[in-house]
């Protein structure tokens, strides 16, 4: 028994090796060398003025934007999904089912040329404000401003929170929300008090599949804000690819890459709590 | 009555908000002229030129051959890996979960300058530069976590007492996990494999910084384009995929509730 025991191990060992080599060659030691390059200069000598570049009125700036435009459309994607939800919960599909992935289909076509079709879409003399002409209505005038980058934001991330939060709903057992109503609760009681602190994992990780890489995108800024809009993502690659200041590009990334964690920290602990309380 | 059409009207205009830039690219495909507003009739030309654009089809075999490659090898990699680590205990499995969730949860940018500073720095040790193979190995590296995230559900409960019986009845491990542990969890190694090549298909930013000079994938080839004004032979290859999914989605779908029935 014992035998069979510690060759079962090595067996593990065994399958457990490839994934450990690429794991340390390609996420640790890449996640080190970001590390290094923070806190070194051109020249290799040690300095905190990467770090301290993050919070300077310029890049500082261009990350509070990015946290507004990013939390703004967090919030319009968790409302639209809750009724998308609701009403698909509601058609009693089976799982599988073709109409779910008429959510999921958009995402088989290239993101970046449907982003870039938005511009077409958008743009003065673009094609919404061609169809309001002809029917005489006045023109929308969005593209290169904040909506139409939050547009694009809520557009390309909506599917990520449709996703968990139908998953997580369809899984609440009809009678439980019966016996809610049985009970006098109205829809919004029901939804306040059954429907929404059981859906609470599902919209977590919504968030964390919406917010960060909404937060750190480059193609929706660069292409619906009309090249104008840094937010931290376009900083971050202007540092890299077109300034070439690798030292300052990871500084930035480095405190970033804390934010995200920090903020994944904490709404997990909140998920935690909220599940507790649940039980 | 009232209620039910007004739950319809969302969803189609749900949909239609979805839909609109798919449908934009479609029609924009089949436009004569190269403007993305005058329609000045219809025309072919684009998909005639997909494929004697040299760009655009190194751009499509690079983006194709790097997704099933890298979603191929990160299955092989992820499923015995989630298999090893559902088997560890808790300070191993802990340990192993953490460094997978990081860049499942870290922004892609910063997976993607990190990636980057790692092959400059070990390029110019051992002398190789950003090429086809940095874009691989990257999207290895992002695929692989989703692959184990899939498989690793489908290893609790039973399966670890019917795979101990089944080398008790004298098999050997590997006619065990083949006959096994396999079978249970061949879902999640689908679904993980569809992940990743979806995730492969589709990533900009990852490839964007990983990339060598003149290797493009569609997604790197589009973002040089849009100063200029993308070429609409890309609309025309886009809507081309677009409606392959869509047939292969009906099909097995079809198929599918026949099956059932």
């Amino acid at each position: 028994m014992n035998k069979k025991r510690s060759l079962k191990i090595n067996k593990n060992l065994i399958y457990v090796m490839p994934y450990t080599i690429w794991m340390f060659g390609f996420i640790i030691i890449p996640l080190l060398f970001i590390i290094y390059y923070s806190f070194t200069n051109k020249a290799g000598a040690f300095t905190l003025n990467n770090i301290f570049a993050f919070f300077s009125p310029v890049h500082f700036k261009s990350f509070l934007l990015s946290v507004k435009l990013a939390l703004i459309s967090t919030i319009i994607c968790i409302l639209l999904s809750y009724p998308i939800a609701l009403i698909l919960k509601n058609y009693k599909l089976k799982s599988n089912s073709f109409f779910i992935y008429i959510f999921i289909l958009p995402m088989w076509m290239n993101s970046l040329l449907r982003i870039f079709a938005w511009l077409t879409l958008l743009e003065k003399k673009g094609i919404i404000n061609l169809v309001l002409s002809f029917f005489r209505l006045p023109n929308i005038n969005i593209i290169n401003t904040e909506y139409a980058v939050i547009l694009g934001l809520v557009y390309n991330f909506l599917p990520f929170m449709i996703l968990p939060i139908y998953n997580s709903i369809i899984k609440i057992d009809d009678n439980t929300i019966n016996a809610a109503y049985d009970l006098g609760a109205n829809f919004f009681d029901t939804f306040k008090r059954v429907i929404f602190p059981l859906s609470i994992p599902g919209m977590v990780s919504g968030i964390a599949m919406v917010f960060i890489p909404a937060l750190t995108t480059i193609i929706i800024s660069y292409f619906l804000g009309g090249g104008e809009m840094l937010l931290i993502g376009n900083v971050i690659e202007q540092e890299f690819i077109q300034t070439n200041n690798w030292n300052l590009g990871s500084g930035i990334s480095l405190v970033l890459i804390i934010f995200i964690f920090i903020t994944i920290f904490i709404s997990s602990k909140y998920y935690d709590l909220e599940d507790e309380a649940v039980l | 009555m009232i209620k039910k059409f007004f739950k319809n009207f969302y969803l189609f205009l749900i949909l239609l908000f979805t839909y609109i830039p798919i449908i934009t690219m479609i029609v924009l495909s089949f436009n004569n002229s190269k403007s993305r507003v005058k329609w000045t009739g219809f025309s072919l030309k684009w998909y005639k030129q997909i494929f004697s654009d040299r760009f655009i089809v190194d751009a499509l075999i690079n983006t194709i051959t790097i997704a099933l490659i890298s979603s191929i090898i990160a299955v092989l990699i992820g499923t015995f890996a989630a298999v090893a680590i559902s088997a560890m205990d808790k300070k191993w499995k802990n340990f192993y979960l953490g460094i997978t969730n990081i860049p499942m949860l870290n922004a892609d940018i910063a997976t993607g300058i990190s990636l980057l500073l790692c092959f400059i720095t070990f390029g110019a040790m051992f002398n190789f530069s950003l090429s086809y193979y940095t874009i691989l190995i990257s999207h290895i590296t992002f695929n692989i976590p989703y692959v184990i995230l899939s498989v690793m559900p489908k290893l609790k409960g039973q399966q670890k007492i019917i795979y101990e019986a089944a080398l008790d009845l004298g098999a050997t491990d590997f006619v065990a996990f083949y006959k096994v542990v396999l079978p249970e969890i061949m879902p999640g190694v689908m679904s993980g494999f569809m992940l990743a090549l979806t995730m492969s298909l589709d990533d900009f930013i990852i490839t964007h910084f990983t990339k060598g000079a003149g290797v493009n994938t569609l997604s790197t080839l589009i973002y040089s384009q849009v100063k200029r004004g993308v070429n609409p032979s890309m609309y025309a290859l886009s809507s081309i995929i677009f409606i392959i999914v869509l047939i292969v989605l009906l099909i097995s779908n079809f198929l599918k509730s026949a099956n059932s029935k």
